[in-house]
């Protein structure tokens, strides 16, 4: 068995350095690979799989594919990998995904999908080898690499190719759709604030609202300020902490009210 | 094509005969080379900001102060390491390695010298030369970003992830308007390779000739090495010290060093698309072949520290952008200009390279610039519109009406009074 892959090795030229970055590379991205399914936070999965791309760009580079393994690394580890890490980091560092169905019939639509996709894949990839000796790499690269596969995407496949671009901006098009609601009005900004405090019916507040707690004696956000007149500001705490309940009477931190204590 | 092998050799047949002890010599030397410039670089950059701000800066240790930041170095390494409770351990401890590892990769294509003896073998001072040497800098800046990215993240605190998630959006928007100015250069060299690139430009640089691609790339690399007005993933005044809040000791030095290594990268880049490389200044081509042709270093490093005298200046100057407003400048003005500016470059060369008679050309280029103006006419008229609205929504208002002191010529005399009585 050992021999085996010994022997499938050698089936193209593979020079001993090559060999020896397979031996190294491949466990790695095996292992990497498996891990990816095995740790638990979403974070160290996402990193691994970055590694498995970065292994197989490096892999890539070697077979003499060298734009294929740099674009690899570019577009898959640098901007896709990065904006999942982006969402992951985002939805929170503990968070386990949730195992109810939210829409009926997703599972049932996502097999019969990947079902189709392996189906396709498997046909196009018959079709493209069986039958078809491998050219090599050196005869692909005569001209160059980037320029032989340029000449392949902007000659003879430029309709698949355009087809395929078509298809991801208007992906990107519909994620920009789905994810930006039109607002009937636009976000009021802080000039608009500021218009609003002067030009507004009072100017009571044109100087900013009064900073919560009593000073010196308890200063804290869920204390409401002393007005010059002695009494507790409404307007000095927050609306969420005192729908919560969780705002305590500033009377006792009153200093008048400890003077007379300890009198 | 290449020029500087002398016998039609080209820098890539040159550096491919290198035997492997000299590509390890080569690698060290790179190596000492970033380091001592991010040693010499924190020093410049603290007596630049200084006589910036009328002050002295850093002038105790050494002559100058120059063993300063090799003095800051030890004391870091020193310093003992905190590795907080709620940090995730694995990640904390790779991610400045990560940072400080792809820097010095990405120095590895770039050219330092023309045809040079080392060590009694002709080569060039450039560890490799790839047919997609840009792209890998480019592949290697996005790799870096996980250092801080996850350092962002694997501390385990608020600040630190805020500082992570500004500064991988950020990357990630100004890389493209980094690789949009590249491909201007690509179209006009035919090549991606570094060492080309700078034989592309023997006659002009593509400074000059790609100038607006040059202004985009040097905004961008700003933005890309998370430099002051761009610091937004380490906005001291908004997130403490943003993803590195909570490192000490060696670590923070990794990501400090990966910065300013990230800076003379950035900087050679653009030596090398943009200006020539390690090219004389026009004119003065004789000076290429003093020293054995090891002269050219002095005049790559003259235009890296251009380049970085800029980032320093750009830092005592400029105020930190607001994150909305930094955002909107880059997907809104700088990839939409890009783009403009590569459907003219590839139209101009396609037409050159056709054949057309220059008065197309010239046509063109006139046609360009007056659908410009005329867009730039429109978009002012249209400002000055919404300015005029603002001001009529704001009349809709009552005019405030504020206490303020009666102003009566009896101060104008008492103050002239007061002045008497101290001359007296």
């Amino acid at each position: 068995m050992h021999n085996l892959f010994i022997q499938s090795l050698q089936v193209g030229r593979t020079a001993t350095p090559e060999a020896v970055q397979f031996w190294i590379l491949a466990p790695l991205a095996v292992l990497a690979a498996l891990g990816m399914l095995l740790v638990k936070k979403a974070v160290h999965s996402a990193l691994l799989l970055a590694w498995v791309m970065i292994t197989l760009a490096i892999l890539y580079i070697a077979q003499g594919a060298l734009f294929l393994g740099i674009v690899q690394v570019v577009v898959y580890t640098g901007a896709v990998m990065m904006l999942f890490l982006f969402i992951l980091m985002l939805v929170g560092v503990d968070s386990s995904d949730s195992l109810v169905e939210n829409i009926k019939g997703q599972r049932p639509a996502a097999i019969a999908a990947a079902v189709g996709i392996v189906g396709l894949l498997l046909s196009l990839i018959g079709r493209a080898t069986l039958n078809h000796p491998a050219t090599g790499v050196e005869a692909i690269n005569a001209n160059g690499n980037v320029q032989g596969l340029a000449n392949e995407l902007f000659t003879q496949y430029v309709w698949a190719f355009e087809v395929v671009s078509a298809l991801l901006i208007t992906a990107a098009l519909g994620s920009m759709v789905l994810a930006h609601s039109q607002k009937p009005k636009s976000r009021t900004s802080q000039r608009d604030l500021s218009i609003a405090r002067f030009r507004g019916d009072s100017l009571a507040h044109a100087a900013g609202l009064p900073g919560s707690g009593v000073y010196a004696l308890h200063n804290a956000v869920d204390v409401p300020a002393l007005g010059p007149d002695g009494q507790p500001s409404d307007a000095s705490i927050s609306k969420v902490l005192e729908a919560r309940g969780d705002i305590i009477a500033s009377k006792p931190f009153e200093l008048t009210h400890i003077d007379e204590e300890e009198n | 094509m290449s020029r500087i092998g002398g016998q039609g050799m080209s820098t890539s047949e040159l550096i491919g005969a290198d035997p492997g002890w000299l590509i390890l010599v080569k690698g060290v030397l790179i190596f000492v080379i970033c380091v001592v410039a991010t040693l010499l670089s924190i020093w410049a950059e603290r007596r630049i900001v200084a006589r910036m701000q009328v002050r002295v800066g850093p002038n105790r240790a050494g002559k100058f102060g120059l063993l300063q930041s090799l003095a800051d170095g030890v004391k870091l390494a020193l310093k003992e390491d905190l590795i907080p409770k709620a940090a995730d351990r694995v990640v904390f401890v790779i991610a400045p390695i990560i940072s400080a590892t792809t820097c010095f990769m990405a120095f590895a294509v770039v050219p330092m010298t023309g045809k040079v003896r080392l060590f009694g073998h002709t080569t060039a001072m450039q560890l490799t030369d790839l047919p997609v040497g840009v792209l890998y800098v480019l592949a290697i800046a996005s790799v870096g970003v996980y250092g801080i990215v996850l350092a962002g993240w694997s501390s385990g605190s608020t600040y630190p992830l805020l500082g992570g998630l500004r500064s991988s959006a950020q990357v990630i928007s100004y890389e493209v308007a980094m690789g949009l100015s590249l491909v201007a250069v690509f179209i006009y060299s035919g090549s991606m390779s570094t060492s080309s690139i700078i034989d592309a430009q023997q006659k002009w640089w593509f400074g000059v000739v790609l100038f607006p691609s040059f202004i985009i790339y040097v905004i961008s690399m700003v933005g890309e090495t998370n430099r002051a007005p761009f610091d937004l993933a380490e906005a001291e005044g908004e997130l403490v010290g943003g993803f590195h809040t909570e490192y000490s000791s060696l670590k923070f030095a990794l990501f400090f060093l990966a910065e300013y290594v990230n800076m003379v990268v950035v900087s050679s880049l653009a030596t090398t698309l943009f200006l020539g490389g390690y090219h004389a200044l026009p004119g003065l081509g004789f000076t290429e072949t003093w020293l054995g042709g090891w002269f050219t270093l002095v005049w790559f490093f003259a235009k890296v520290i251009l380049f970085f005298f800029l980032f320093v200046w750009l830092r005592g100057t400029l105020p930190r952008l607001r994150y909305d407003q930094f955002m909107q400048f880059g997907w809104k003005v700088l990839i939409p200009v890009s783009l403009l500016w590569i459907m003219i470059v590839s139209t101009l060369r396609v037409m050159s390279q056709q054949g057309a008679p220059r008065f197309v050309i010239v046509g063109f280029t006139f046609g360009v610039l007056l659908l410009v103006f005329a867009a730039a006419s429109l978009f002012d008229k249209a400002k000055e519109k919404r300015k005029l609205e603002d001001k009529e929504s704001l009349n809709a208002f009552p005019a405030p009406s504020f206490p303020v002191p009666v102003l009566t010529p009896q101060i104008s005399t008492q103050a002239s009074i007061g002045t008497e009585e101290i001359n007296d």
